[in-house]
């Protein structure tokens, strides 16, 4: 099968065309070692099928950045049947300049002249006939939006000769010292070596690297006399020089009305003072349609609070006392004494449907005469950890789907405009706010969203800080503790907690950002010249196509290795050493079914022991099912036993006592999901306060009966929930993480996520607790900022006297002042 | 240097002119020039972000945001 590649800049309708394309047979993956989407699929036409390959959207072929050195080597190394080139003619300058690049390369190329229908409403005319005596290849005029012109196109691709050798455009500019440097080429028998030796006069840094091209370079420039222009800013010019002199041909210019709509635009949403405001705004009603549960504050708006009534609340509670059956448990995912936002709505939807289905297969495993451990096996482990990490999907796509409307309005890139000057004081770019803030949602679609960032030590940074943007499923722990602290300690103000806990984070982040970019990652801050594109309406499918691919994602994700950790954990959890089975049925409990020697000597005590546990006065079984009771003989518990003593600088190792231990094990199964940290405190609080709670009614209570039950300190708290918040991120996040780092990177950073979340809560644990430690921290603090200083100016001293050995001539002044 | 050039992150919004050098290293340089910032190119400064950097400029039929030490590397004659 023949192969056809698309490639073209940024914004000029790439995605759209290759969506028109291939329909449904396209397929994302990832190129090699980068993580840049590869995009495939097929075309079908009458005569034969083509695959078809989306290349990345480049401006040029220079090889500074990791799409255009795809691009490049694809043409290059994989010899593909020819190239698509995308062109946007409404933009028909800068975009023919990578067209002059690609017509180099030994390959048989086509021009795709795309958004001809707006050239055409503005007033203008291009005359495709003009552009392809100019450059020689055919040109077609299509809509990608529309799909016009894309037959066309492809039948002329398809009946291209097979072959094509490069030309330039520029060849009279530069013949003098092209000439040698081509037959340099020619003699090391490489493909396309036109390109090549064009590149090599750019003083390209792939090629220079090639064995004796330095040599060719210095004999084809020794002619060139001194203060000269530079031959990479006159093969620059050349081929802007060589576009316009054939574009005023090509192109007839309406009059134009001085200000586009996309002016307008901007006028508002980069105007000097309510820029910030709007996307203040813009973003909180993104977060809010996702997350909030209770839609535009609707339950507040009268002076009565909570004015509407519950569903299945009994009537004097303020409830409509509803009996909870399928259909009015559907009805409550919509509506429950509060509106819920489109996202909330769409993860009860989800749990409700995966609650039916656990319950069916409980059902089945039952109705089999399954052992109780099958069950707990299939039903809490691989059911339970597959829809725990699943429930997320609804609201993830929804926040991913908003940010992609920003993305392709073109509004965030005047997003980065306006954020840059502030993001750059921490060597980062503007386009780093949008991760990072989405990490406050959830930080799998923040993580994969640092594809946007161009800088791979950039990209790596902004990885690792985002756990620190406290997510949604680590909200319960900051309620829950600092509740439990304020009602155990009696004093200080949950939401204050819970703020300055925020506060901590991203205080966090921005000391992580400036110490990796001055220390491991450094880096000089990314350079910032990129195209504001003019405001487009977004384009259903592609927005859908896009949210569709990010779902299978997940979902291999979530199948995967967030799967097979989920199950080790409830393993550890559910087993003791002698491979007894923990989780025993609440129904039996009451009747005294299959009760261990100490639970024996508990009903022996008080023969209502469990029946007060698990029944409400009525003989009705509160808590239904399979429940760890005995936590502390499973294998996690002497897990935590063991590690207990490493918490110790932080405040809630073995100052907190005998049961100070449940504080490591809800931090271990923390790490596949941050809910289950309170989770935990549930079950566990059967072992330290023999009750049982249930921790999706009363997260607080069960916070509480750790506190209150271990000897730990209201500054151990504290720390405790500094570090469930900065350390290691729940397990999707990690895998999530693995595949956008670039190699070898992730163990450095998973052990970069425990180190910092260790050091800043023994920080905080000791500074609140012996104020004058305080003094330490600041010097630790100054020796390490005077160490890294020192050390780089050292560097930096070197890297100077090394650049003034290298240029010896009048650029040095240059190099010097900088 | 002659009276009537000036360099591009010293424009006040509305000034245009005629790019003349692009300085700066290796990299920033050619990313100026993939862009189109290559000396012969008409240059209009349209806007400030609102913290006053990076600017907004118009050329070659496009908008083009840099910041001020990058468009420092570029020298314009004046119209």
């Amino acid at each position: 099968m023949r192969t056809f590649a698309l490639a073209g800049n940024p914004n000029c309708g790439k995605t759209t065309l290759f969506n028109a394309l291939t329909g449904s047979t396209a397929h994302v993956g990832n190129w090699p070692g980068v993580t840049v989407d590869k995009k495939d699929g097929l075309y079908k036409s009458d005569k034969e099928t083509v695959a078809i390959i989306d290349l990345p959207g480049i401006y040029s072929l220079s090889p500074y950045t990791p799409e255009e050195v795809i691009a490049r080597n694809y043409i290059l190394d994989e010899h593909p049947d020819g190239i698509i080139n995308i062109v946007d003619a409404t933009n028909l300058e800068r975009n023919l300049y990578l067209t002059t690049q690609i017509l180099e390369m030994d390959v048989p190329v086509i021009v795709a002249l795309n958004f001809m229908d707006e050239v055409e409403k503005a007033g203008d005319k291009i005359d495709p006939k003009v552009i392809e005596n100019a450059l020689g290849v055919p040109v077609v005029p299509v809509s990608a939006l529309t799909g016009k012109g894309i037959k066309e196109l492809m039948e002329r691709a398809i009946s291209m000769p097979a072959t094509r050798e490069g030309k330039t455009v520029i060849r009279d500019a530069i013949s003098g010292p092209l000439e040698p440097v081509l037959s340099y080429y020619k003699d090391s028998d490489v493909n396309s070596p036109l390109f090549h030796a064009i590149k090599l006069l750019e003083a390209d840094e792939i090629e220079i690297e090639r064995k004796g091209a330095k040599a060719a370079l210095a004999t084809a420039t020794a002619g060139q006399a001194e203060g000269e222009e530079d031959l990479e800013a006159v093969i620059a010019d050349e081929r802007y020089k060589y576009i316009s002199a054939h574009l005023s041909s090509a192109k007839t210019k309406a009059m134009h009305t001085l200000e586009t709509k996309s002016d307008r635009i901007d006028k508002v949403l980069t105007h000097r003072v309510w820029a910030i405001p709007i996307f203040l705004v813009i973003l909180l009603l993104l977060f809010h349609l996702t997350f909030s549960s209770n839609l535009f504050f609707l339950n507040g708006f009268t002076e009565k609070q909570n004015w509407m009534p519950t569903l299945f609340d009994p009537v004097e509670e303020g409830g409509l006392g509803w009996e909870e059956t399928w259909s009015t448990t559907l009805l409550a995912c919509f509506y429950d004494g509060t509106v819920f936002s489109p996202g909330v709505i769409l993860a009860n939807i989800f749990t409700w449907i995966t609650d039916y289905i656990t319950e069916g297969v409980s059902l089945l495993i039952s109705v089999c005469g399954g052992a109780a451990w099958i069950d707990s096996l299939v039903c809490d482990a691989v059911l339970g950890g597959i829809f725990a990490v699943l429930g997320f999907l609804p609201q993830i796509l929804l926040l991913f789907l908003g940010f992609s409307i920003l993305e392709d309005t073109g509004y965030m890139a005047r997003i980065a405009f306006v954020l840059d000057r502030i993001f750059r004081r921490f060597g980062l770019s503007g386009r780093a706010f949008m991760p990072m803030i989405m990490g406050f949602g959830c930080g799998l679609p923040a993580i994969i969203n640092t594809r946007t960032l161009a800088d791979e030590k950039e990209r790596t940074a902004t990885i690792r800080v985002i756990p620190f943007f406290s997510c949604g499923a680590k909200l319960p722990i900051l309620t829950g503790m600092a509740g439990a602290m304020v009602s155990a300690f009696g004093f200080g103000n949950a939401d204050l907690i819970t703020y300055a806990m925020y506060l901590v984070g991203i205080i966090t982040a921005l000391v992580c950002v400036i110490l990796m970019r001055n220390t491991t990652l450094k880096g000089d801050t990314p350079p910032f010249i990129m195209e504001l594109p003019t405001y487009h309406f977004p384009k259903t499918r592609n927005l859908m196509l896009h949210i569709w691919d990010k779902a299978k994602h997940f979902v291999k994700k979530a199948f995967t290795i967030i799967f097979l950790s989920t199950i080790v954990i409830w393993f550890l959890q559910s087993f003791s050493w002698r491979w007894e089975f923990l989780l025993q049925d609440t129904q039996d409990l009451v009747d005294g079914i299959g009760l261990t020697a100490s639970q024996k000597a508990l009903t022996a005590a008080d023969a209502n022991y469990f029946v007060n546990m698990f029944t409400d006065g009525n003989g009705n079984l509160l808590v239904e099912g399979m429940v760890n009771l005995r936590t502390d003989e499973s294998i996690l518990g002497s897990l935590g036993m063991l590690l207990q003593p490493i918490f110790t600088p932080l405040g809630f190792g073995s100052q907190a006592g005998e049961l100070g231990w449940v504080f490591a094990v809800a931090a271990i199964t923390g790490l596949v999901a941050k809910e289950n940290v309170v989770a935990t405190f549930g079950a566990l609080a059967a072992v330290v306060a023999a009750t049982y709670i249930d921790t999706e009614t009363n997260g607080a209570a069960a916070c509480l009966a750790m506190v209150a039950n271990t000897d730990i300190t209201w500054q151990g708290v504290i720390a405790f929930i500094v570090f469930n918040m900065t350390t290691i991120p729940c397990f999707a996040s990690c895998a999530t993480a693995k595949a956008e780092l670039p190699k070898g990177k992730f163990k450095w950073t998973l052990l970069f996520w425990f180190a910092t979340s260790y050091i800043v809560s023994a920080c905080v644990y000791t500074v609140l607790s012996w104020w004058w430690t305080t003094f330490i921290w600041l010097a630790a603090l100054a020796i390490a900022v005077t160490l890294i200083v020192l050390n780089n100016r050292h560097k930096l001293d070197k890297l100077k006297i090394r650049r003034r050995n290298k240029k010896n001539g009048p650029d040095n002044t240059a190099a010097a002042s900088d | 240097m002659e009276d009537m050039t000036k360099l591009l992150s010293e424009f006040t919004v509305g000034e245009s002119g005629r790019i003349v050098k692009v300085a700066g290293e290796g990299k920033i340089r050619r990313r100026l020039f993939d862009m189109g910032v290559t000396p012969g190119a008409e240059v209009t400064m349209k806007k400030k972000a609102p913290l006053g950097d990076p600017i907004e400029v118009t050329l070659r039929g496009y908008e083009l945001t840099l910041r001020k030490v990058e468009a420092a590397c570029v020298e314009v004659e004046l119209k």
